[in-house]
């Protein structure tokens, strides 16, 4: 890199770490929301589709 | 817009484009990155290190395309109270500011070589390290309270009132006599930069474009789902009666 390499790799390197910790971040946080999801459903699915048509303010699917 | 207020809707509409998202920034960042890397020429006068401009240049747009949107999405948030845009700017800000950090390093690691300084206090990059406090700054508003509509609320005219920085940064070169260089690319003349750069720049610069889209609709799905959890816990928090209730 004409001398130069020890500014340019480093340079991609922090990019790549910056956006695939953002990737990794952005996709654990969506696993982990589904995931409290499932089990709020699962705990109690008969009473969320009753109190969903009582227009409680749940968001409609 | 307001087709997509219904958060349903909304998911189904990420769920079908987000695929396509995540394909297209692969498809446009391993061919910019092996472009930059290999193919771009090197620069007559700064040789090989004129290769942190495809990362550094498509960063700083992002750095600032995704403040513009932040402050779109919180006018549209506070004018039309559109459910999505509060999200919409709450997602985007940990990204915007991801880039402008990397726009701020690796400008840093270019400045050292060619300018002899990791760091001059010129208006281009104060006006960026500011732009990068704005972010930190509206990301700690949206958290900051007990009730979010309040948190959202403030971040959003803090990006309203903070919106004057992107055109002082855009134009800092032009009106101050700066160490950064003026604007080859987004100029009312046309761009002055060679074909042979500018080609993997725009890749690079597309690429990171999909990326941030790609991420935002992944955060914006996590906001929504949480919506409906934090709502499905107050539920069974209310029907398991009052003596039960510890929410904050």
């Amino acid at each position: 890199m004409g001398g130069y390499a020890i500014f340019v790799w480093p340079a991609y390197a922090l990019a790549a770490l910056v956006m695939i910790a953002l990737a990794v971040d952005s996709f654990r946080q969506l696993r982990a929301q589904r995931r409290a999801l499932q089990r709020l459903e699962a705990a109690a699915p008969p009473r969320r589709r009753r109190d969903a048509a009582a227009g409680n303010g749940d968001q409609e699917p | 817009m307001h087709r997509f207020a219904n958060p349903g809707r909304f998911l189904r509409f990420a769920d079908r484009v987000l695929p396509w998202c995540a394909a297209l920034t692969v498809l446009l960042l391993v061919p910019g990155l092996y472009l930059s890397l290999f193919v771009a020429p090197p620069d007559y006068q700064q040789g090989e290190s004129v290769r942190i401009m495809y990362v550094h240049v498509p960063s700083a747009w992002m750095a600032l395309f995704v403040y513009t949107n932040i402050a779109v999405a919180s006018a549209v948030a506070l004018i039309w109270r559109h459910p999505l845009a509060d999200l919409a700017a709450k997602a985007s800000a940990p990204l915007g500011a991801g880039f402008t950090f990397l726009a701020l390093a690796t400008g840093s690691l270019w400045g050292k070589p060619m300018w002899g300084a990791w760091w001059v206090w010129d208006a281009r990059l104060t006006s960026v390290l500011i732009l990068f406090f704005l972010y930190l700054g509206h990301m700690a508003l949206m958290n900051a309270f007990d009730d979010p509509a309040r948190g959202r609320r403030a971040a959003a005219v803090l990006a309203l009132v903070g919106f004057v920085n992107v055109p002082i940064i855009k134009f800092s070169v032009d009106w101050w006599s700066t160490l950064h260089q003026p604007a080859s690319v987004l100029r009312l003349s046309g761009p002055s930069i060679h074909p042979d750069m500018l080609w993997p720049l725009l890749l690079m610069a597309t690429g990171f474009t999909l990326f941030y889209v790609t991420l935002l609709l992944v955060r914006m799905k996590s906001e929504l789902i949480a919506a409906r959890v934090r709502a499905l816990t107050m539920l069974s928090a209310e029907q398991a009666g009052p003596t039960s209730q510890s929410l904050t």
